[in-house]
């Protein structure tokens, strides 16, 4: 476990407390508010400098919301987003005012998953990749062009291509351009959102050991939000579990992939298909769908769908409780029962 | 045993305005009555086009320039030519939705919004009655919506009597799917056509769909060509695999021969590029260099040579067959073989 | 990258090409689209100078000289370039009192091309006498597309009119786009009550029939205004009316701008708010904000056109297409003298090849919907 255990060593770079993410639907031409969508409800979890924490779970789970909160590119409802800035200071970035956050931007970046959507087409490389360099003050363009053409050869690509449009690259390709503009203003924290999920498999290797590169030259921290497990596996140090806006599982990858300790994680690692066809096997897949985070089941939100669920999950709403060192759960028979 | 589907060096062309995109170009294989065939490949590799082409859609302006798609029609011994046969013909559309059905990859495109989908999948059984009904008397609607409920309840779908009154948009994606899967059904096909149907949904769902797949094929034994690029769904539903890459086929065996003993470069790089959930973690994973090209830019000779680490000169010049380098498995690649193309 | 070292030249031409240029290429394979453009061109140089393009004052009458007939115009003499019109000949009918015009072929009246005529001046600059076509001597009158009831050079007079129809398109249009780009931009961007607001007013302006709402406004210009205040009256009734449809637009492009990843992208980098308006979200509508005004042009110059016919908008002596239709309202003078309706010949080609324009901008709009 080579993952900073929590606590003992410096504080964390990022602290999620309690965050909350509802949106209200609304009826009627007076836009009365008739319920809220707990999109993310009470997530808590830390991440160290240096470190990759993988934020997993299915579509509506609230995995990007929540992402999208510590970039403050919405506003969340509720809870604290406890940043320590590169000059040591705390600060709650779910507190802060717009013009007061705009510094701290060129310090958490991100990347997206579309690489087609995310780089403007009406603009080259180097104004693509050099504009958070221009708004964050480097006004001369020799110098801007100096630092496009330093960023593309470190992703890979070479820096005469800076004149180029987006439209003359590949997926790949792009998503190379969307690291280096992310990375253009030196950031500490970077938030990717489904980074490979749109590149082809012969592509997403190379993105991934980009990635795993950048993050030990440059001692970045990455908040990876994923679907795809053996993606999250392969590069993350921890992993969190979401199941309709709320964490379920939070623990180190090898003990999570080792011995889940709550069934969603389980039945999720059992639902990816394995790339051997001597390994065939319909067991344990979960059955039912994930329910709306407009109207969530009573009790644990999981046990319409457990095959361990007893009386007392169907009332009782089951905490996050530590079940192993570093480990978290939400269930209320981890430790009883193997998942 | 003959195939049910030979598809032998099929070509399909896209005259644009750029250029020509040879998007399939000379692709050959068989599918076998019963048979689960997957077909895997990235984007642009021609998997998707090659099924349009054996369902007759392609739109203008692309075109089937040459090739054969020889299919074996229920009642007859001789096999028909679907690469000849006019594509909004009479006989085509008995084919397509009669004895080819598709499943798409987005369920919701595929379904129309103002029709519930039970009406739409009895509306398919009806212009299809003859093959739920023998003797020749015209099926009643009442029949077709008691099929109709049949068939949701055989694709997994709870209370299917109530679920047949709803709109698409009022399932879920997991359940839009299956509804999907009830509907390329309701012809009793004997080739269904999976067009990446799993891409769109979560991974709980795709393990749903998976099995419920694997099961209706046990059950019906109708041959499925299963279209994806995600080699992990290929090794759990495919019993036999072709790779493609840039509308060529590179390589084509058994489902276990192409997992576990593999001969084309491009399929060998392929499988250990991706990351696996037993394997180590955070080291760099072995990568296929470079890009793929852009379709107007096909590399000449092998398409895969300019990526390929085992590229000689001649993987440059001329441009492998697929030829037989194992009892059942098939690669066009020089290094197993000396046959090219005729030029 | 492999395959990119061994791009060839034409593909790195299209990979340094601006979204400009992207559209302009796709423009170009629109051939309809560009023969409509030159002429145009054509059609707005007339605006410019259509005293150079005119043989003569459009004002000057002479009631001997009415209903004459085209004169076409023969570039050769004999075989050598020598361009002449035929002579006019007239006889009064004894029974109807009418004069009756015919052509006589015999007698040729030489015409010049750049040649001296009547004093006009460039751009209201400086004087000059230069004109496209003149009759060699200029005491003669030719009528290349016949007179009027008051023998009004008609040929002259379209020039005119077009200078004023094509002008009140061309500026209706750009007030509309202020109008639409402003008022749907803040509609659009700010959202909330604004936006209910504004969407409001353009559903009861959209609602209301048009032609009431002109007559009204425009019953209510002062009769004693001069030709050129009612021609900018006339122009901002008929943008204060037409900008709706643009304001949707412009709306629409920001709601659904403000959702792309680009945007987000920018303001994650830190950009303002008026960066990020100007920078991004601007540049990507401008070219379909240019193919929708090109298509409004033409239902301005038809608006116009129509107000002028029926007498409510632009009004004698002030010359517009619709003016110089009303001439033909008459079905008596229409049967005598079918060639007052060539300037509706003129408004027809005129729209059309705005709206193929309008069509073939918008299919090159956007170069990346591929």
């Amino acid at each position: 476990m080579n993952a900073p255990s929590t606590g003992t060593a410096a504080p964390p770079l990022l602290d999620v407390r309690g965050l909350q993410k509802y949106f209200p639907i609304t009826r009627g031409l007076r836009q009365r508010v008739v319920a809220q969508v707990r999109a993310v409800d009470g997530v808590d979890f830390t991440i160290s400098e240096g470190e990759t924490l993988g934020l997993v779970g299915e579509s509506g789970c609230g995995k990007t919301t929540a992402s999208r909160c510590i970039l403050r590119a919405i506003d969340p409802t509720g809870g604290a987003i406890v940043y320590r800035t590169r000059d040591g200071r705390t600060v709650d970035l779910a507190a802060l005012s717009p013009a007061a956050l705009r510094p701290l931007r060129a310090e958490i970046q991100m990347i997206f998953q579309d690489p087609f959507s995310s780089l403007n087409p009406r603009m080259t490389l180097l104004d693509n990749v050099g504009e958070p360099l221009l708004v964050n003050g480097m006004k001369n363009r020799r110098e801007r062009a100096e630092r496009v053409a330093e960023l593309l050869r470190l992703v890979g690509l070479r820096p005469e291509f800076m004149h180029r449009f987006p439209h003359a690259f590949s997926g790949g390709q792009r998503q190379r351009i969307g690291i280096a503009r992310a990375l253009a203003t030196s950031p500490r924290l970077v938030v990717a959102d489904e980074p490979v999920s749109a590149l082809d498999v012969s592509v997403q290797a190379q993105v991934l050991n980009l990635l795993l590169e950048l993050q030990s030259r440059l001692k970045l921290t990455f908040l990876f939000v994923a679907h795809d497990l053996s993606v999250v596996r392969h590069i993350c140090d921890r992993i969190a579990v979401m199941y309709v806006g709320q964490l379920v599982e939070l623990a180190p990858t090898d003990a999570i992939f080792g011995r889940p300790q709550h069934p969603y994680t389980a039945a999720l690692m059992r639902a990816v298909p394995v790339p051997d066809p001597r390994v065939r096997s319909s067991d344990g897949i979960l059955g039912g769908e994930v329910p709306s985070p407009a109207a969530p089941p009573s009790g644990c939100y999981f046990h319409p769908r457990c095959r361990h669920a007893q009386e007392r999950c169907r009332v009782e709403a089951p905490a996050l409780r530590e079940i192993a060192p570093d480990h978290m759960t939400r269930c209320h028979r981890a430790g009883e029962v193997a998942f | 045993m003959t195939p049910l589907l030979s598809v032998r060096d099929l070509r399909v062309s896209f005259a644009l305005d750029e250029g020509l995109v040879r998007a399939v170009d000379g692709t050959s294989f068989d599918v076998m009555p019963g048979q689960v065939l997957g077909v895997v490949g990235e984007s642009g590799c021609g998997k998707s086009v090659t099924m349009r082409a054996i369902l007759q859609l392609i739109e203008r302006p692309g075109r089937i320039t040459s090739g054969e798609i020889r299919f074996r029609r229920r009642d007859g011994d001789n096999a028909v030519d679907i690469a000849r046969l006019p594509p909004r013909g009479p006989e085509m559309r008995d084919i397509r939705g009669g004895e080819i059905a598709l499943i798409p990859q987005e369920p919701m495109a595929a379904f129309s919004p103002v029709h519930t989908v039970g009406d739409q999948v009895i509306e398919a059984i009806l212009l299809h009655g003859h093959r739920w009904q023998e003797g020749g008397r015209r099926l009643r609607r009442a029949e077709a919506r008691d099929i109709t409920v049949g068939l949701f309840r055989d694709v997994g779908i709870s209370m299917p009597e109530q679920r047949i009154d709803a709109f698409s948009w009022q399932l879920s994606g997991g359940l839009r799917q299956r509804a999907m899967i009830a509907m390329a059904l309701s012809c009793k096909p004997r080739l269904l056509i999976a067009d990446e149907p799993t891409t769109a949904i979560d991974v709980t769902t795709q393990a749903q769909v998976l099995a419920l797949l694997r099961d209706l094929q046990a059950r019906y034994n109708t041959a499925i060509i299963f279209i994806t690029h995600d080699l992990g769904v290929i090794a759990q539903m495919a019993s036999y695999v072709v790779v493609m890459y840039l509308g060529r086929v590179m390589e084509q065996g058994p489902v276990d021969d192409i997992f576990h003993n593999p001969r084309h470069p491009y399929t060998k790089a392929l499988l250990r590029s991706i990351p696996s959930l037993h394997g180590a973690t955070r080291v760099a994973l072995p990568v296929i260099s470079g890009a793929l090209p852009h379709p107007f830019n096909r590399p000449p000779g092998c398409p895969f040579h300019p990526r390929c680490p085992d590229a000689m000169a001649r993987c440059a010049a001329a441009i492998p067959s697929l030829q037989p380098v194992a009892a059942h498995q098939l690669a066009s690649c020089f290094l197993h073989h000396d046959q090219a193309e005729p030029a | 990258m492999t395959t990119l070292d061994a791009g060839t030249v034409a593909e790195d031409r299209v990979a340094v090409a601006s979204n400009w240029r992207l559209v302009w290429w796709r423009f170009r394979r629109h051939h309809l689209a560009m023969l409509s453009a030159v002429l145009l061109i054509g059609l707005y140089v007339v605006v410019l100078m259509p005293d150079f393009f005119a043989t003569q004052d459009p004002e000057r009458t002479d009631a001997r000289q009415a209903f004459i007939p085209v004169q076409m115009v023969h570039l050769f003499d004999d075989g050598k370039l020598a361009p002449w019109v035929p002579a006019i000949a007239g006889k009064r009918n004894p029974v109807t009192l009418r004069m009756e015009w015919t052509t006589d072929k015999q007698r040729k009246v030489p015409i010049r091309f750049f040649a001296p005529g009547h004093r006009w001046r460039v751009l209201g600059l400086f004087e000059t006498n230069l004109h496209l076509i003149a009759p060699a001597d200029p005491t003669q009158r030719i009528f290349l597309l016949g007179s009027d009831r008051l023998g009004r050079d008609q040929w002259s007079r379209i020039m005119h009119g077009t200078q004023t129809s094509m002008t009140v398109g061309l500026v209706a249009v750009a007030l509309s786009v202020i109008l639409g780009v402003v008022l749907g931009g803040i509609s659009g961007y700010v959202g909330g009550k604004t936006d209910q607001v504004i969407q409001r007013v353009i559903e009861l302006l959209q609602s209301v029939p048009t032609i009431p709402i002109w007559l009204a406004l425009s019953a209510a210009l002062p009769r004693d205004w001069t030709p050129t205040e009612i021609f900018f009256a006339i122009t901002v009734i008929l943008s204060l009316v037409g900008w709706t449809t643009l304001g949707r637009e412009v709306r629409g492009r920001f709601l659904a701008l403000r959702e792309e990843d680009f945007v987000l992208a920018a303001r994650l980098a830190g950009c303002s708010q008026m960066r990020i308006i100007l920078r991004h979200m601007v540049p990507t509508f401008l070219s379909h904000i240019i193919a929708t005004s090109s298509l409004a042009i033409p239902v301005m110059i038809i608006n116009e056109t129509s107000l002028s016919f029926l007498g409510l908008g632009i009004r004698p002596p002030a010359i517009s297409w619709g003016v110089l239709l009303q001439e033909a309202q008459n079905i008596q003078t229409l049967a005598l003298a079918p060639w007052l309706l060539i300037p509706g010949l003129v408004v027809i080609v005129a729209v059309l090849a705005f709206n193929l324009v309008g069509d073939g901008l918008r299919d090159a709009a956007d170069p990346y919907s591929q």
